[in-house]
């Protein structure tokens, strides 16, 4: 029932805001947020961390399609859960200070998300997964073309119909296993895992691509990013957090749990094609990043760089590889969130996102300067922050895999820095710009939604075996499988 | 069989009410009329009877159908008051639309090739006429003679190909032919094939799939909108009740003959259908190469066996029905007394009137296939028949033309969100603000649990 109640009450709150529509509605959303975090959090202290589903529903639901309200939560399934929980309040408590026309839609739509995320990360079910990820795509769809900036009926376009492509491409893949399943056909997951790997290794191999195309350009991973960094940068802020702090990492966890496992043979043939795409991915947007003026821009491309490490270190199909990619999904989802969010606090002081019109902040924000540089710090992985656990995982699972992939998948984290030190030293120290006059430091307000951030990334950066546990029992479970597969190929 | 019965007594009750000066009430008379007739066919379900000399056959096929085709009808008089109140031909217009809809109930319980085509030509007679109620326009007038013109053709087709039929199996009953069609396979005459093929045309001309679709944007266009959207549900469903009849129960043994052509006029329905439909800016014209469009999904249903197929067929018209009524409804709001809807015209809407924006927002992404809506799980449904059955490249196909259809749909949404309102003042009465919630309610009620429509057609 946890389960259940974690994927409703956020639609409950939404249903309340639409049909209520009270003036206060970022307060509602707030302790709405709150309420399912405290939830969240509950479910994680009853989680035992083995390979098993726990909290596990399942009710037939269009049997004539084989379709079960089928959900659960592993050692896998948790991890993004909470990253769900944990940053939609922050994202909600983000906007405080910006007042959105019509915010109980506004805020309906977020909770909307929410509840399809936490759907993709529980589903049990083959079609319910790809009904929740759906789901998911409207109100972000949404959330950006109401609030958006400039352009942005193309934009969103863009950006809908390359997602929703992928997704039909997974959706054909999709039916098709569900035929090779023994009749009564199922979507049932375990089911859909048999069917795929008895599977000859040619039919394997264009599922990969059918479904790590979907997964890829949800991330996105080269060369289906196009649509990236124009749909972040058009985004509401609130929108760029949910879809760079959440919604990429639904194309992770499918690749982690709708890939691998299904198609073990297909990942097999063509795993290191995958992995090479990710790689150029890497080194193509850390160069693109160098030479944005736009902040937000900027951080859009290093989204790509660091996700296309993840998706490499998880297709190398080691413990590491994979237990590095959960960590560092959970990093990257707050770091990046709060490198949005001080993008966002400067605009609001300058209005301003052009680093050449940046400068001399530190005199003037001390405390907003340090902040700023422990995010950096976490996104550049320097030791003892969060960011470093997981890229150090996945660089050396990637070197095991290949000296020559690790080393060139390395180079991330030295571009990385040039970008972000750069972009730290024009704007906070230097000359003061004239944009900058009278900047203020953070609110007290700010503090309350950075804070927490900076700790969770010192926190796992210090000691990161909580969430290395909760994920590690799945995590073998799920390469046991690959590695019998694998032995049996040979 | 009562159900035709209470259709028939109020298209005769309208008729003669204009002498009873009973013009008030005749709507809400007319409205619970058909109430009691989707009553009666809940009552009937179940059993199976013949009718008429075994002229019409009465199953849970044709009752589920009847009683769609009822329902449909029961919300479009809801939302088409002003269709009928703002003339003085309420008694004419309201007498047509009646045997409009009891021609459609023969068409989906004919168990006769006479009674089809008495069906067909019941409901397209009253259909030309109604094409040019509104005779003040050039357009409408224009639309009626079009559609009269084209429509007389295609049933010149479907009557030569039941003669031909007739003489190569001596029979008109429908399982007499099919009975006869399974044992005498190999001994059929040529002109057998000629006619199954005849038939088909004329089929395919009343269902407007491509190529024989050409007169349905004219007349889409010119026909007051809520014709079309009578032709765009109660129509369409009617003629695919047909269509299955005769191709899928009557035919189905020789389906290499028709399976073919099939083949062909899906894949060009798809196609021509939703390329056509992106560079329309009038959104009536938009919805009806929508329509077309959708025929085409729905004709890929019928490339699998006919018992899994009914269920599919089913569910998909019911969910492309309630979706293009609501479709229709806030079109027809929005379009008062101008002559065209454009694009422009939803400039704003959003800001204007939040809950048909909504509405529209959601019928449109039911249309484009978005779930959890209905449109999707009827895309879906189809789609994996048809994989089921082999035709994988048709699917791929069809999921492009989906992915097109996105785009138009869309563009719609986005002038409704994002571009500036315009100036003028929409009025929305307390009866269509009532029919939009009930419309929301029964399309998401359709979405999220299709085991319910899926049940009736087993």
């Amino acid at each position: 029932m946890m389960t259940v109640f974690l994927i409703f009450f956020p639609l409950f709150v939404a249903l309340v805001l639409f049909a209520l529509r009270p003036s206060n509605a970022k307060i509602w959303a707030l302790a709405g947020s709150l309420i399912e975090l405290a939830g969240s959090l509950v479910a994680a202290a009853g989680f035992v961390p083995s390979q098993e589903h726990q909290f596990v529903v399942d009710i037939p639901w269009v049997t004539s399609l084989g379709l079960h309200f089928a959900v659960g939560i592993d050692g896998i399934g948790i991890v993004l859960v909470l990253l769900t929980t944990v940053l939609v309040p922050l994202i909600i408590l983000s906007s405080f200070t910006s007042s959105y026309t019509n915010a109980p839609t506004f805020y309906g739509l977020i909770l909307i998300m929410q509840m399809a995320l936490i759907g993709v990360f529980t589903s049990l079910d083959g079609l319910l997964f790809y009904l929740f990820w759906e789901i998911a795509l409207i109100p972000i769809y949404f959330i950006c073309l109401i609030w958006g900036g400039e352009d942005r009926g193309r934009i969103t376009l863009k950006f809908f119909i390359y997602t929703l492509a992928g997704s039909l491409l997974m959706l054909v893949g999709l039916v098709y296993l569900y035929y090779q399943t023994p009749a009564p056909h199922t979507f049932n997951i375990n089911a859909l895992y048999q069917a795929g790997r008895s599977l000859p290794e040619e039919a394997q191999g264009l599922l990969f691509w059918a479904m790590f195309i979907a997964f890829a350009i949800k991330m996105p991973v080269f060369p289906f990013h196009t649509w990236q960094p124009d749909t972040y940068t058009v985004a509401p802020v609130q929108g760029t957090m949910l879809l760079s702090g959440i919604m990429l990492k639904m194309g992770i966890y499918g690749l982690i749990r709708w890939l691998i496992p299904v198609v073990p043979a297909g990942v097999h043939t063509w795993g290191s094609t995958a992995i090479v795409l990710s790689i150029i991915g890497i080194i193509y947007a850390s160069c693109i990043a160098i030479i944005q003026k736009d902040f937000k821009r900027l951080i859009a491309y290093s989204s790509i760089a660091h996700v296309g490490l993840i998706s490499a270190g998880a297709l190398t199909l080691s413990t590491i590889g994979i237990q590095g990619a959960m960590i560092q999904m959970f990093s990257h989802g707050i770091v990046v969130f709060a490198l949005f969010y001080i993008i966002e606090v400067i605009f609001e002081r300058t209005r301003s996102r052009r680093i050449d019109d940046l400068g001399g902040i530190r005199n003037a924000a001390p405390t907003l300067t340090t902040t700023f540089m422990i995010v950096m710090l976490g996104s550049v992985a320097l030791p003892m922050t969060s960011g470093f656990i997981g890229e150090f995982l996945l660089i050396n699972s990637l070197f095991q895999y290949q000296a020559l992939m690790g080393a060139v998948s390395g180079l991330t984290i030295i571009l990385g820095a040039v970008y972000m030190l750069r972009t730290f030293q024009r704007s906070m120290s230097g000359e003061a710009n004239s944009t900058i006059v009278g900047f203020a430091d953070l609110t007290n307000h700010e503090k309350l939604v950075l804070y927490p951030v900076v700790i969770l990334i010192l926190l796992l950066g210090i000691y990161p075996m909580p969430l290395l546990n909760l994920s590690e029992a799945s995590v073998e479970s799920l390469l046991n499988i690959y590695s019998n597969i694998s032995a049996l190929g040979k | 069989m009562n159900a035709l019965f209470v259709i028939c007594g109020l298209g005769i009750l309208s008729l003669v009410a204009e002498i009873f000066s009973l013009k008030k009430w005749l709507l809400a008379v007319i409205m619970a009329g058909l109430a009691a007739a989707i009553l009666l066919v809940t009552l009937e379900f179940g059993r199976s009877t013949l009718h008429f000399s075994e002229m019409l056959l009465i199953d849970n096929f044709s009752l589920g159908y009847i009683g769609l085709i009822c329902s449909v009808s029961l919300l479009w008089f809801w939302m088409s008051g002003g269709y009928f109140t703002g003339s003085p031909h309420i008694t004419d217009r309201s007498a047509m639309v009646l045997f409009t809809i009891a021609g459609a109930v023969v068409m989906s319980s004919f168990n006769n090739m006479a009674m089809l085509f008495l069906g067909i030509e019941i409901l397209s007679i009253s259909l030309y006429v109604l094409a040019g109620s509104r005779k003040e326009s050039l357009f409408s007038t224009e639309a009626a003679f079009k559609y009269f013109l084209m429509g007389s053709f295609a049933t010149g087709f479907l009557l030569m190909g039941i003669a031909l039929v007739y003489g190569a199996t001596g029979s008109f009953q429908i399982t007499t032919i099919a009975g006869y069609v399974t044992s005498h396979k190999n001994e059929l005459p040529f002109f057998f094939y000629a006619g199954v093929l005849m038939m088909f045309a004329g089929l395919a001309f009343k269902i407007s799939a491509a190529p024989f679709h050409f007169w349905a944007p004219d007349v889409y266009e010119g026909s007051p909108t809520v014709i079309t959207a009578l032709m765009s549900t109660v129509v369409k469903i009617a003629a695919i009740a047909a269509f299955y009849r005769i191709f899928s129960i009557c035919f189905s043994s020789v389906q290499n003959t028709w399976g073919a052509a099939l083949q062909v006029i899906t894949v060009l329905t798809l196609v021509i259908a939703n390329v056509t439909a992106v560079y329309q800016n009038n959104i009536k014209r938009m919805l009806a190469y929508s329509s077309v469009g959708h025929v085409g999904y729905i004709l890929l249903g019928f490339m699998s066996d006919s018992k899994s197929a009914s269920g599919v067929i089913f569910y998909y018209l019911v969910a492309y029905a309630i979706t293009s009524i609501a479709a229709f409804a806030i079109l027809n709001a929005l379009e008062e007394k101008r002559r065209a809807v454009t694009i422009e015209n939803f400039n704003g809407l959003y800001k204007k009137k939040p809950l048909l924006a909504v509405t529209m927002t959601i019928a449109l992404l039911s249309l484009a296939g978005i779930p959890p809506l209905p449109g999707f799980f009827g895309k879906y449904m189809v789609f994996a028949l048809a994989i089921q059955n082999g035709y994988i490249a048709l699917v791929i196909l069809a999921v492009i033309t989906s992915l097109i259809g996105v785009y138009y749909y869309f563009r719609v949404i986005i002038a409704m969100f994002f571009k500036e309102p315009v100036s003028e003042e929409i009025t929305t009465e307390p009866s269509l603000t009532a029919l939009i919630y009930i419309l929301v309610g029964l399309i998401l009620a359709a979405g999220i649990f299709p085991d319910s429509l899926l049940y009736l057609m087993k």
